[in-house]
């Protein structure tokens, strides 16, 4: 569902100064970057790391929101629902791919999630208490992902562009569901409108931690800014996200958890209260509500899948030695 | 532990009647049939597609991208095979 600025930079020697300048060159001059094309090696692993974990938060995403699909209130809503889900594992095998391209396997990075090597969003790691968290999730998250997600689609990396592409499209969606679920619960009797006021208020700090920490503790955004991995900085995106959201909420006559929050008339922007830092370490840091709950999820599902992995690798096998024994008597 | 490697499949997808089919991404899967049923899965859940072809990775032979200079150079040099390269006077109007 989206990527999150988790990506820590490795400080790397440039190992050919003088293809490394032709590369920068190219970046430059908007050029696409492909598959087989030469890049150094520091680009190469921070798009591996930030594309698996993009597509790990999708893969993980679809637990808080797989949770209500046998309780959704209608057969519309369940629909709906078990459509958008599908939708989010689609978006983490395509990015699985993207990342695929640049020399790992989908095996080694499947293995990373599991052992919790490699992080996912921490707005998975809170729970679903309730239907309208759904709406919720759809409306703020899915929004947030959106926010970070178009400048992804012109990323240098042309494959990572291509995968955003196809996920942006499917995203609108996603949002406009959710958005519909909070307008009908809005407007719906005095306890379902305060559902959604609830679950805005356990939701709303959370969205804004998703575009990661603040511009000044971000060190690694000047290099993804050169290599146009990032076109905008993080404070840039959760300001636009929050002039976005303010009026929506306000629509539906649904208040924002902050009494910091004002309307500035010379910027144009909504000024919002201080973001707490430290539980997004926390989170960050594997403490979240639900941390522990996901991995252990995730890791399950995988094991009980493996029989059919071995099952489908065998009897391809098995046919295919089948094919290769009636070849050889024909020739006979 | 890492499992064995399960087979990735290259995804064409023709997407309206009378298009060429595009390469839109690519699947794993243990053999041709279920590469077929992934792809569908993966690629076409809006309708995109009249048509996919699963092709197996490690079968396609790809050119060189840093030989991209000796593998094209005979076409940039041949400007004779572009209309333009030709004059036919003004008054024949368009041809
Ligand atoms: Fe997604
Ligand atoms: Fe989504």
């Amino acid at each position: 569902m989206y990527t999150q600025a988790l990506n820590t930079r490795e400080a790397a020697a440039p190992e050919d100064p003088e293809r490394e300048a032709r590369f920068q060159a190219r970046i430059d001059a908007e050029e696409k970057i492909e598959p087989n094309d030469w890049m150094p090696e520091a680009y190469r692993r921070t798009l591996i790391r930030q594309i698996a974990q993009h597509a790990h938060s999708e893969i993980v995403g679809m637990l808080p929101e797989g949770n209500w699909i046998t309780r959704a209130p209608s057969l519309k809503r369940k629909a709906a629902l078990l459509a958008k889900v599908q939708d989010e594992g689609g978006h983490g095998l395509y990015l699985y791919a993207a990342a695929e391209t640049l020399g790992v396997s989908r095996e080694e990075l499947v293995a990373l999630l599991l052992s919790g090597k490699q992080k996912y969003s921490s707005i998975f790691n809170y729970p679903t208490l309730t239907w309208a968290d759904i709406g919720v999730i759809g409306w703020l998250v899915d929004g947030a992902a959106i926010m970070n997600q178009i400048p992804l689609c012109r990323c240098s990396y042309g494959p990572y562009a291509r995968a955003m592409i196809r996920i942006c499209k499917e995203e609108s969606f996603h949002q406009r569901q959710g958005y519909e679920i909070m307008v009908t619960l809005a407007r719906g009797t005095p306890e379902q409108k305060a559902m959604a006021q609830d679950a805005l208020n356990r939701w709303w700090w959370p969205a804004l931690m998703m575009f990661g920490p603040p511009d000044g503790d971000s060190q690694h955004t000047d290099t993804a800014m050169r290599w146009r991995i990032k076109r905008f900085t993080n404070d840039e995106l959760r300001q636009k996200f929050v002039d976005a959201t303010v009026p929506q909420a306000h629509h539906i006559g649904l208040t924002i958890p902050d009494d910091k929050l004002t309307f500035n008339d010379t910027t144009g922007h909504w000024e919002f209260g201080a973001i707490d830092w430290a539980e997004f370490k926390n989170v960050i840091a594997g403490n979240g509500p639900c941390n522990k709950q996901r991995l252990k999820q995730r890791n399950a599902s995988h094991d009980a899948g493996a029989w059919v992995r071995e099952a489908a690798l065998a009897y391809a096998e098995k046919r295919r030695r089948r094919e290769a024994a009636g070849r050889l008597v024909a020739a006979e | 532990m890492t499992d064995k490697n399960t087979p990735l499949w290259e995804v064409f997808i023709r997407t309206r009647n009378g298009m060429a089919h595009r390469h839109v991404g690519s699947v794993h899967a243990a053999d041709a049939t279920m590469a077929l049923q992934n792809a569908r899965d993966v690629y076409t859940r809006r309708g995109e597609g009249l048509s996919v072809w699963v092709v197996r990775s490690s079968e396609i032979t790809a050119s060189d991208p840093s030989e991209k200079g000796m593998m094209f150079e005979p076409a940039d040099s041949k400007i004779y095979r572009h209309p333009t390269f030709y004059d036919v006077p003004d008054d024949v109007g368009h041809m």
